[in-house]
């Protein structure tokens, strides 16, 4: 196979306890530390591992955003990734357009395989992949927990409520990753220095004519309602009284 | 008036209390006409299941062989093919919703909403992001159809009793072959299902070995529980993964959940956060899991845990 497209999404990372802002009109991102969303890292892990295989001879990362999202491009390149693109926006992505502009760019490189995390950690959705493949007419085999590649075939083994499910998949296609895929590997330092003078293309969205989907507003966000810190007990049987107290035993 | 199109979880022999709880969420929007939808090879015995639901209107069948088992490529066009006449379409927020859904919303042409957790309004709904640190309210919009997967902790199932019509029929679709199911393999397991169970115990890192699990089945068997685990046990392979709990696992809301070993990371509370009564046991006083447990116990667990399985005779 030729190429592989992976997405890499800049959210805010994994560690960070998300603020609400006080006036309820969004998240606190000022200064907040921000990363590859990790299922996308093992979205290109799993890439580059085909790639060293000698199953593909290409894998390009892209990512929709500001030029800030440059930065988790060039973390991508490092990693291995040959070259990136950037489909630059002033404003985050709604899955069906974020499916759409990976559709347009899929038809310019004539992608073979895209691969790409199973929902991003910020909005948590999970949908993108799915409708990826929807609008490209493709299969999907989200959640993976293992990928084989034959010839112009997948078998992949996803991750579902009741187990382990496999199923096989004619190329191309989409799949989204699960956690237990891979362990991405550490950038080394030789690996950022060489990975400033690999490409990273700049295109704005107008040129890509794609059409926006309709997206929901966003009309108010809230802290969560937290549990109450409860009661402490000092032995087993302070335990079983307490529970036997809620008529729970 | 609104139309919602639940779309019937199941596997060939009997519903998942995930639609039930579909219908629980689709029957907060004022007014709602509720159907179900059910694509099977046979459909017959689910179908009949589905139409004691509260609250449910029709269950429509759709019988294909290519149904069974479900595959998102081929239910996604019968269910854009269905939508035509529904305002609302919902399925869980399961694996097999969060597959099924977004692809029938994108051949529909709109985003999905993900994870409602409560209904304010024809097109307003709340849902947690960023792992359940915000909950967000969005409006879909007016003009299309509302394509949503419906997170199940927030949602008892509706009640039985009733005996909705049935009525098969057809959707002409063309079905693509380019997808094909290999094999499903289980946890062999007679314990409760994780997402249904009332009793959850839970184990995690702390275990340190899979034979430690034996503690936590032992446990489990004496309160009649499933098994739940954090990510830290099924990444160290103690555990399957379809245990996980948790913002990447499974989002449960049972009576008791019983965490063993497990700090609490806000990961894994996202996961639990709905449950009735939440039991923290852990060596570490600081563990943030006491932060959102009802009853906490500091201490080894592995004096702890025999010891309780012993005082529940």
């Amino acid at each position: 196979m030729e190429k592989i497209l992976v997405g890499l999404k800049r959210v805010v990372d994994y560690n960070v306890r998300v603020q609400v802002k006080s006036d309820g009109s969004g998240v606190e991102t000022d200064g907040v530390k921000m990363s590859i969303n990790p299922f996308d890292e093992i979205a290109l892990e799993e890439a580059l591992r085909i790639k060293e295989r000698g199953e593909a001879s290409e894998v390009i990362v892209l990512s929709i955003g500001t030029a800030d999202s440059q930065q988790q491009l060039r973390t991508g390149l490092a990693m291995g990734a040959d070259r990136a693109i950037l489909v630059e926006t002033d404003t985050s992505a709604d899955p069906l357009t974020a499916a759409r502009i990976f559709k347009a760019i899929i038809e310019r490189e004539n992608v073979d395989l895209v691969i790409l995390g199973k929902q991003a950690i910020d909005d948590d959705n999970s949908q993108t992949g799915q409708m990826l493949a929807a609008v490209w007419g493709r299969p999907q085999a989200t959640f993976a927990s293992e990928v084989s590649l034959d010839g112009n075939t997948a078998r992949v083994t996803r991750e579902v409520d009741i187990g382990l499910e496999t199923i096989e998949i004619d190329l191309p296609a989409v799949i989204t990753v699960d956690l237990r895929l891979n362990e991405p590997r550490y950038v080394k330092l030789p690996d950022i220095m060489k990975a400033k003078k690999k490409p990273l293309d700049q295109i704005p969205f107008a040129e890509l004519g794609v059409k926006s989907a309709p997206r929901a507003n966003e009309l108010q966000f809230e802290p969560p309602e937290g549990r109450q810190r409860g009661i402490m007990v000092d032995d087993v049987a302070g335990l079983v009284a307490a529970l036997k107290d809620k008529g729970l035993v | 008036m609104s139309k919602v199109l639940v779309i019937a979880e199941h596997n060939g022999a009997a519903l998942n209390p995930s639609t039930a709880k579909c219908v629980a969420c689709a029957k907060q929007i004022e007014g709602a006409d509720i159907d179900v939808a059910v694509f099977a090879a046979s459909a017959s015995a689910v179908a009949a299941e589905a139409a004691t639901i509260s609250g449910v209107g029709r269950v429509l069948t759709v019988e294909r062989e290519e149904n069974d088992p479900a595959i998102a490529a081929i239910l996604a066009p019968q269910i854009a093919a269905l939508a035509s006449s529904y305002s609302h379409v919902f399925g869980p927020s399961t694996a097999f919703g969060k597959d099924i859904m977004p692809r029938a919303a994108a051949l529909l042409g709109v985003n999905q909403i993900s994870d409602i957790m409560s209904v304010e309004g024809t097109h307003r709904f709340k849902r947690p992001i960023y792992a359940g640190n915000a909950i967000l309210m969005v409006e879909a919009p007016a003009d299309s159809v509302v394509v949503a997967t419906v997170r199940t902790a927030s949602y008892q199932a509706a009640e039985g009793g009733n005996s909705a019509a049935i009525e098969s029929t057809t959707v002409d679709v063309e079905l693509p072959t380019h997808t094909r199911f290999v094999e499903v393999q289980t946890g062999q397991s007679d314990r409760p299902d994780l997402q249904a169970a009332a009793r959850v115990v839970s184990g995690g890192r702390a275990l340190g070995s899979e034979e430690n699990f034996e503690l936590i089945y032992k446990l489990a068997d004496k309160l009649g529980a499933a098994i739940g685990s954090s990510r830290a046990a099924v990444d160290a392979g103690y555990v399957p993964p379809e245990t996980q709990v948790g913002q990447t696992g499974q989002i449960i809301a049972p009576d008791l959940y019983i965490a063993i070993g497990i700090s609490g990371a806000i990961q894994h509370i996202t996961g639990i956060k709905d449950a009735g009564t939440i039991v923290a046991i852990n060596k570490d006083e600081e563990a943030p899991i006491f932060e959102v447990s009802d009853i906490g116990l500091v201490g080894d667990l592995f004096s702890i845990v025999p010891e309780l399985t012993d005082a529940l005779s």
